[in-house]
């Protein structure tokens, strides 16, 4: 086994597994957020348009960490610096 | 298959500058919508009464209540930046659903520099309200050794500003290209359509961001 091989494998691995875990991480926090939002409509409807907008918001900021670990994971698997072939 | 992800093609040389896609795209956005501002001006001062100005009044009050609901006074400077800004990331998402259009936000380039023009903006609105004192002094609240980490979140937001951004829309136009490389015509419409539901969205978040850093900005001196 080369040793570009064994980066390649090694990053194929570490990009998976970023993805897993900060999607799992994003997901249990986006549906705490929705099912509070949820609750926070049942009790005060008339604050509807407020709360969706706070819920929108702090849905993308709570995405944003799955995004950071999407990019991180194609930086691994397209623009890797040290497999030799920058760029992507 | 089209899987691009942080090349940026250049297309043509103009003297020493290479003219790369995403500037073409987003000039080409920035020239659309400044005439379609120009001509709205125009029907405004013309025919007041026409449906098309009222539009025009309906997106103007839009910005100006949301800039009223977070600073918590009006504030025409910062409507028309957090406006521009909507309606520029809006323009290139939108854009960015035309057939062989790249989107000028899925560029890393692009996001970074209106990452940069809020980052820039926010000490500028500080001052300018504040004064360079009043402003300076928000730092070292409630402790002087607290003021690195003040710098870092200033630092950290705005890379969080350009990477969400970028990230958002280079993956929705990544997966939609993976989709018509795999299943072909019609399975990617619905992805194509929360794209654009996600590019509104994240349009409307950059604005509502920039909005609140600036408007902390703002306030910081009314402690």
């Amino acid at each position: 086994m080369t040793d570009q091989t064994i980066i390649a494998i090694v990053a194929m691995a570490g990009a998976a597994l970023t993805m897993a875990l900060g999607a799992m991480g994003a997901a249990i926090g986006e549906s705490r957020i929705g099912a509070a939002a949820m609750d926070a409509l049942a009790r005060q409807p008339d604050e509807a348009s407020s709360i969706t907008r706070t819920l929108f918001v702090s849905l993308a900021m709570v995405e944003s960490t799955a995004i950071f670990c999407l990019v991180i994971a194609l930086i691994l698997l397209f623009a890797n610096p040290f497999t030799g072939t920058p760029g992507g | 298959m089209d899987l691009r992800i942080f090349g940026d093609p250049v297309l043509f040389d103009m003297g020493p500058v290479p003219v790369t896609e995403t500037m073409v795209t987003s000039t080409a956005v920035t020239v659309a919508l400044t005439g379609m501002a120009a001509f709205l001006g125009h029907t405004v001062r013309s025919r007041p009464q026409h449906w098309l100005s009222v539009v025009a009044y309906l997106v103007v009050e839009s910005f100006d209540n949301l800039v009223e609901e977070i600073v918590g006074r009006r504030h025409t400077i910062v409507a028309t930046l957090a406006g521009s800004l909507f309606l520029f990331i809006a323009g290139c998402n939108i854009a960015g659903q035309l057939p062989g259009v790249h989107p000028a936000t899925g560029s890393l380039a692009t996001t970074s520099a209106l990452a940069v023009v809020v980052f820039l903006r926010v000490p500028i609105a500080g001052i300018r309200t504040n004064g360079v004192w009043g402003y300076v002094k928000h730092y070292f609240r409630p402790n002087p050794l607290l003021m690195p980490l003040h710098v870092l979140s200033e630092l950290s937001r705005t890379l969080a500003l350009a990477v969400r951004l970028f990230g958002n829309i280079m993956s929705g136009h990544l997966i939609v290209a993976l989709l018509v490389a795999l299943a072909g015509f019609l399975v990617p419409t619905p992805i194509m359509a929360l794209d654009l539901l996600i590019g509104f969205l994240q349009a409307y978040i950059f604005a509502i961001l920039s909005t609140v850093y600036i408007g902390a900005a703002i306030s910081a001196g009314e402690e």
